[in-house]
């Protein structure tokens, strides 16, 4: 079983809200990483977002496109995130790790042996933002590995649309809370409960809410919308830029997750 | 073997056999299938392509002639090198083709906000200028360092009632100012349009900007039948994202006679590393929403580019480029800086001509195609803007102070 599937079965048999931290890959430092997702677990991550750092990423708001340069810079690509995934692997053999990023740096390194490699180190999904899924017959090889692909839904995404994402969707969905570039600030969380509703309608697949889950009020009230997890993205990223060893990592990781791994033990749960 | 018939392409997805296709994020997914609806019934209704080409004959001052450069050809002493002079139109390049046309588009949809994306300035000014004459609200993306380089369209635009908004992330050049327009558009996806400048970005813009262009071959194919009694031998046309010439030869893919050959900026030479050589020396990737090829490392970041043209300093080109190389229809060729600075000055000198440093490119691939070719062969080069933008980057690259 992949183990994302057995991480949302978990949580669903706890009665618990999922919380999925994103971290880029190689910010601050590649060098820090695997200590970067031991102290996400530690403070409370059902699951691991991965960012792979891309030149060009369109969908991303200033502090992730940022990070995404610094990471750059450092000469950060997918061997090296795949071998520190690996590493990560040897003390942790449930957490669930999502690659998220653009399709470039794949189509370089080759879809079958991106694939084959990824699932080897112990990537369990992986989220391609600009690949919808007209065209996610690219992405066949990742299926194939044992692999997840994580597809998106949006605000825009009408009826007669979610059915063709539902229809090809696996492990969850990442319900993207507003039309607009990661860490911005637009939430409208009775809009998003619709929006859960109508995916619920569609699908058994899990639902993740993301983009604009900055804080401990926000996330509950995510949660209270009826999600199955929320993604803290940008708000993370943004603390942990500059942190300089595993000591500080762990303490910016636990001041930023704890209060929002709370908030979402606390909230109310539709029992549904 | 592919089908070799690139007229009928691209596929309803936007396909160009492996090339093309829409590569973004689900968020506008829908918005891009609306987009090619409304251009698909707007390009069906007779009003809307009897206004279209009544702006190109009344606004634009089209058609463009073709021009024989008869002292140039003789210099060269090879083929009759023919201009189709794009550098005449309004705001001095073909670029003023495609803004109307999606201009137009954007007022039948109901949008009354423009963005567009801009690298020397030239496409910018020209979805300014359609913007000022429709009335519609205009935001213009610049990267920060093109900003600085080019002091004078920038100023152009706010003369014409645009916002110009610096990029400041990556490399601060065309691709980024071209990330940040998709980023306003997924936020501000229901009352803005975003006019893409040239053949690349996601499904239908490759094929949009190709057709609102293609009136250049058009026009050129009947002007060649009219006034030489045949098609030239050889067609050339600069290449940065591939918008003028992809407009010049699409209409004479079918024939299979015609050379077709596009000319890349090889900057300081493609061995050199520093370029803007997509095809000659790039790989198949995805960027900006479509597949083709594109200048990146190993770890598949883009790279920066570089070029004297800030036109065609672009690390990807349209699709459709991507996909008539390698089905061989057409052939691409890299022209050095110097190489194009020196078709500048001979342009200049033998028929009072100054053309843009981008078509400068074209000029310089078409001398050299006249030499290798009898003296009754025909090349038509695409002259695709003029160059009065670029003086000050001439000046300067010679050392010259014009203050």
């Amino acid at each position: 079983m992949n183990r994302i599937d057995a991480r949302y079965a978990e949580l669903r048999g706890a009665g618990r809200i999922g919380l999925i931290p994103f971290v880029t890959a190689g910010d601050p430092s590649p060098d820090l990483l695997v200590p970067t997702m031991q102290a996400l677990v530690a403070a409370g991550a059902d699951l691991i977002e991965l960012g792979v750092p891309f030149s060009d990423p369109m969908a991303d708001g200033p502090v992730i496109q940022h990070a995404s340069e610094r990471a750059v810079a450092r000469g950060v690509g997918i061997a090296l995130i795949l071998d520190r995934v690996a590493a990560f692997r040897r003390d942790d053999a449930a957490t669930p790790v999502i690659l998220m990023g653009y399709l470039n740096p794949i189509e370089i390194y080759g879809w079958a042996r991106f694939a084959r490699d990824a699932a080897a180190a112990g990537v369990d999904g992986v989220l391609l933002v600009d690949c919808p899924v007209e065209e996610a017959d690219r992405a066949a090889p990742l299926a194939q590995a044992g692999l997840h692909q994580i597809f998106l839904v949006a605000p825009t995404t009408t009826p007669e649309r979610l059915g063709g994402v539902t229809a090809r969707a696996q492990g969850f969905l990442y319900l993207v809370s507003f039309a607009g570039v990661t860490g911005a600030n637009r939430l409208d969380t009775g809009e998003i409960a619709q929006r859960i509703a109508a995916i619920r309608r569609a699908t058994e697949v899990p639902i993740a809410v993301g983009f604009g889950v900055r804080d401990a009020a926000s996330a509950a009230a995510i949660g209270a919308a009826g999600a199955d997890a929320v993604v803290v993205g940008s708000a993370l990223v943004e603390r942990l830029a500059g942190a300089a060893d595993a000591a500080e990592v762990a303490a910016r990781i636990d001041e930023c997750l704890a209060p929002i791994r709370r908030a979402l033990d606390a909230a109310p749960r539709d029992p549904s | 073997m592919p089908s070799t018939d690139s007229r009928r392409l691209p596929d309803a997805r936007g396909h160009f056999g492996d090339f093309g296709g829409s590569y973004v994020a689900e968020t506008l997914m829908v918005p891009l299938a609306e987009l090619a609806a409304a251009y698909e019934a707007a390009r069906n209704d007779p009003a809307f392509v009897a206004e279209f080409e009544r702006d190109l004959k009344y606004y634009v001052g089209r058609p463009s002639p073709i021009y024989h450069a008869e002292r140039l050809s003789r210099k060269v002493g090879g083929a009759q090198i023919l201009l189709k002079r794009e550098d005449l139109n309004h705001t001095g390049a073909h670029k003023i083709n495609n803004t109307i046309g999606q201009a137009l588009l954007a007022r039948r949809m109901g949008k009354r906000r423009i963005i567009a994306e801009t690298g020397a300035g030239q496409h910018g000014v020209a979805t300014a200028t359609v913007c000022a004459r429709l009335g519609l609200d205009c935001v213009v993306y610049m990267g920060a360092v093109d900003v600085e380089r080019q002091a004078i369209n920038v100023y152009r635009m706010k003369l014409l009632g645009a916002e110009v908004v610096p990029v400041t992330s990556g490399s601060k050049t065309l691709k980024d100012a071209l990330n940040e327009a998709m980023r306003d558009w997924v936020t501000h996806v229901a009352d803005t349009f975003y006019i893409i400048g040239t053949v690349a970005g996601p499904h239908p813009y490759p094929m949009m900007v190709r057709d609102f262009n293609a009136v250049v071959g058009r026009e050129a194919r009947a002007q060649m039948l009219e006034g030489y009694g045949r098609l030239p031998d050889a067609l050339v046309a600069c290449v940065g994202g591939g918008s003028n010439a992809i407009g010049l030869f699409h209409a004479f893919l079918g024939d299979a006679d015609v050379r077709i050959v596009g000319a890349e900026a090889a900057g300081d030479g493609i061995a050199s590393g520093r370029h803007a050589a997509s095809l000659a020396a790039g790989r198949p990737g995805i960027l900006h929403g479509n597949r083709t090829y594109v200048l990146c490392d190993d770890n598949g970041q883009i790279i920066e580019t570089h070029s004297i043209s800030a036109g065609l300093d672009y690390p990807g080109v349209g699709p459709e480029h991507a996909w008539l190389k390698d089905s061989g229809r057409a052939e691409y060729v890299g022209i050095t800086d110097e190489e194009a600075l020196a078709a500048f000055h001979e342009l200049a000198r033998s028929e009072g001509i100054l053309a843009a440093l981008e078509s400068s490119h074209a000029i310089a691939q078409g001398i050299k195609l006249a030499r290798e070719l009898p003296s009754d062969a025909l090349v038509l080069v695409n002259l695709s803007g003029r160059g009065d933008k670029d003086v000050h980057t001439i000046a300067a690259r010679e050392g010259i102070s014009l203050t």
